[in-house]
């Protein structure tokens, strides 16, 4: 990614919590990073789990139970709930990426129902109630994190430090092979990458990177309920990456964004939410299909008279069905 | 300008500062009305309740303190992390005041001690969960109306006096349903009966079958269900495809509004007896607030929706003598008062946040007996306030150990 677009990015998240409501910022920081976090594994590796809200609510649940009960300062039950999402997620990858296309979607799904049910059922969690009243603590011990703006700044440093990372991960050789396994997956096996290993560090990072998220996000609401660890939400992060732009380092940003702030604005309207959302996703699947950073790319590539580039869906297809062939 | 004068400056300024801080802060008294508009419980509370707000507003001349008074409204979806959300939102962006209705108790709990921390009252009206006022406490959060405990001991005593004596629970799996088993089963035990078991269905539940068999095969001849709104409609409804509730086996609605008794119809649930804060045709002053209400709203109101004006109104009557909307100034002037209207006589504000009104057991009308729509039910029984809630003596609310 280039300088500008990081310029322009700080200086708008430096900005933002004196127009808008820092919050609601923070809320969208924190989808922003868990559909970025997705992106790696979807746009960058072609692996569509269905299973990422295990991720996200699991670091929620171990974020707030770490800081609530077991006391532990702000910044060490982020880490706690990151931690515990990146050893989910070297089971669930390592049971998950022996299967392909459907199946792993399936599998990363029934994985992520069963960490709903222990939700729902354990006693530290709060079952239907939710884990409430997660006190924000203070930041390195002397920075009161109930004052909106320190936790924003907070926050966005968590952001950008994941966006960062996702970005350099991207544009690393490690991830040249996962775009390499995305597009073709026997011929990067028959160069001699062992693609079942590079399909599970990519799991488990983005495992990580949706906990970090996860955990950012309990700290910030003081709470984490079934809503983060539901099959909903993991639906959801498949739609913001989507509407965004699969496969673009800035696309599951604007998808986020798009999605959170379509929830917040319609949120009178109440369960009739639902059905808007999935209006706006048909309508994003017929008529701009590599997302809204995606066309927006592709305008400026033919404006400069270069050729168009494959479709991201056409490409992904023949991979999910190869190996079962 | 010399010091003398930006000193006299400094001094007004923070002179009018403190005069600002002791009125009304934002020059308007927001009041914010939340509940799940369009769950299992709208009919409850849901618009009926924005409804009895903007009325007891009106009623009260649309101004306290010479500043007018706003009614927001939102929809917390029955879920505790969207109501937390609204709730934060609307004290840091828009100023509210005070927060009335909740009928979630997960969303009620979550939404009480957010408010408390930032200093602002929260009257809840809808939620049952003794915790509120128990365990979970706070300085700032007051239960209005009906918990989970008075909901128990007033149908508790005359079903096991007529020979029900061996109950059991179909339980809503959430901070309400919890409370009210826990508080019925003991009340059931207190008395001589006995709890023979207990199902608990996710929340909002629409396929009650497999909990009715569970229920049927119990051996018990008391099937209490401990859930409300819609739940509590589906499973009565279910019940009666199962034949259960005819024969030796009778059902018992532990928290039953007059709204499901209209959605049910009275041939399906005449005879079901249960507890509840307030009925729309007790007196004159019931029935002329019930006549203005259906004039906007195409329903009777439920007690829920009564309680809302009725603390819509105290809370402006407090907020007058306080001469402030400072939360803590204002809890303290409520703590003085006596609350008298249509809906509560003679009821007192406890320090745990309880307010100890008293509670009626009423039993649903057969068709023969109901004379117009919504004529469809009789209070068989009074519950006086010193016996339908929790003693301050049994209490486990922090705030009433260190007074006493």
């Amino acid at each position: 990614m280039n300088r500008w677009l990081w310029i322009i990015l700080i200086a708008l998240g430096l900005v933002a919590p004196y127009v808008l409501y820092p919050v609601f910022v923070m809320k969208l920081l924190c989808f922003a990073l868990f559909a970025c976090a997705f992106n790696l594994l979807l746009g960058y590796t072609g692996l569509l789990s269905f299973g990422h809200a295990a991720f996200f609510g699991a670091a929620a649940y171990a974020a707030g139970h770490s800081i609530k009960v077991w006391g532990f300062p702000t910044e060490l039950g982020i880490l706690t709930g990151t931690l515990v999402a990146c050893l989910l997620g070297v089971v669930f990858g390592k049971l998950a990426i022996r299967r392909q296309g459907i199946y792993f979607a399936m599998v990363t799904l029934a994985l992520a129902q069963i960490v709903y049910f222990v939700a729902l059922k354990s006693s530290f969690t709060g079952g239907e109630d939710g884990l409430q009243g997660v006190p924000r603590g203070r930041l390195l011990g002397f920075i009161d994190l109930n004052d909106s703006l320190n936790m924003y700044y907070f926050v966005l440093a968590i952001f950008l430090f994941g966006f960062w990372l996702i970005a350099r991960i991207v544009d690393s050789p490690f991830g040249q092979v996962l775009k390499a396994i995305r597009e073709n997956e026997p011929r990067a096996l028959s160069l001699g990458y062992d693609v079942s290993r590079f399909k599970l560090i990519a799991f488990v990072l983005s495992a990580t990177l949706s906990g970090l998220a996860g955990a950012t996000k309990a700290v910030v609401f003081q709470f984490a309920s079934l809503t983060d660890v539901n099959w909903a939400t993991s639906g959801e992060v498949v739609l913001m990456t989507l509407v965004g732009g699969v496969g673009t380092i800035t696309g599951p940003m604007v998808g986020a964004f798009t999605v959170v702030s379509l929830h917040s604005r319609l949120s009178w309207m109440g369960s009739w939410v639902t059905v808007i959302v999935g209006i706006t996703f048909i309508v994003c699947v017929l008529v701009f299909r590599r997302g809204i950073v995606g066309e927006l790319q592709e305008l400026l590539r033919r404006l400069r008279g270069r050729p168009t580039r494959a479709r991201p869906a056409a490409a992904a297809q023949p991979q999910a069905t190869k190996r079962e062939a | 300008m010399s010091n003398k004068t930006i000193a006299l400056a400094v001094a007004a300024a923070l002179l009018a500062g403190t005069a600002h801080a002791q009125g009304i802060s934002g020059d308007v008294v927001k009041i914010g009305i939340m509940n799940g508009a369009s769950g299992p419980y709208a009919a409850i509370s849901g618009k009926g309740s924005v409804v009895a707000a903007q009325m007891a507003v009106e009623d009260f001349g649309g101004k306290v303190l010479g500043k007018p008074v706003q009614i927001l409204s939102a929809d917390h979806q029955n879920k505790p992390d969207i109501g937390s959300a609204v709730a934060r939102e609307w004290i840091d962006r828009e100023g509210v005041d005070m927060i009335a209705d909740m009928d979630t108790s997960s969303v009620a709990l979550a939404v009480q001690r957010l408010a408390t921390d930032k200093g602002v009252l929260t009257i809840n009206t809808g939620a049952g969960s003794t915790a509120l006022t128990n365990e979970q406490c706070t300085p700032l959060g007051i239960h209005y109306a009906y918990d989970t405990y008075a909901l128990a001991v007033g149908i508790a005593d005359p079903v096991i006096r007529a020979g029900g004596d061996k109950w059991f629970y179909i339980t809503a799996d959430y901070a309400f349903g919890h409370s009210l088993e826990e508080n019925a089963s003991n009340v059931v035990k207190a008395t001589g009966g006995k709890n023979v078991g207990a199902v608990r269905h996710p929340f909002p539940n629409n396929d009650f079958s497999s909990y009715l068999l569970q229920a049927q095969g119990s051996g018990a001849n008391v099937i209490a269900l401990a859930n409300a709104g819609q739940d509590t409609t589906n499973t009565i409804k279910q019940a009666g495809e199962f034949g259960i509730g005819r024969g030796e086996q009778q059902l018992v609605g532990l928290l039953v509004f007059i709204s499901e008794v209209k959605s049910l119809g009275l041939q399906t649930a005449q005879g079901l007896k249960f507890t509840d804060s307030w009925y729309w045709d007790m007196n004159d002053e019931t029935r002329e607030f019930t006549k203005r209400f259906m004039q906007r709203h195409n329903a009777a109101p439920t007690s829920d929706q009564a309680a809302v004006y009725s603390a819509v109104t105290q809370y402006l009557k407090a907020v007058e003598a306080a001469g402030t909307d400072q939360g803590k100034a204002v809890r303290a002037q409520l703590g003085k008062m006596t609350f008298n209207d249509m809906y509560h006589k003679n009821a007192k504000l406890r320090p745990d946040g309880r307010v100890v009104h008293d509670m009626y057991l009423m039993e649903v009308k057969s068709p023969k007996e109901s004379k117009s729509e919504w004529d469809l039910v009789k209070v068989i029984d009074t519950i006086p306030a010193e016996k339908a809630f929790i003693p301050l003596s049994e209490s486990k609310c922090p705030l009433v150990k260190k007074s006493s």
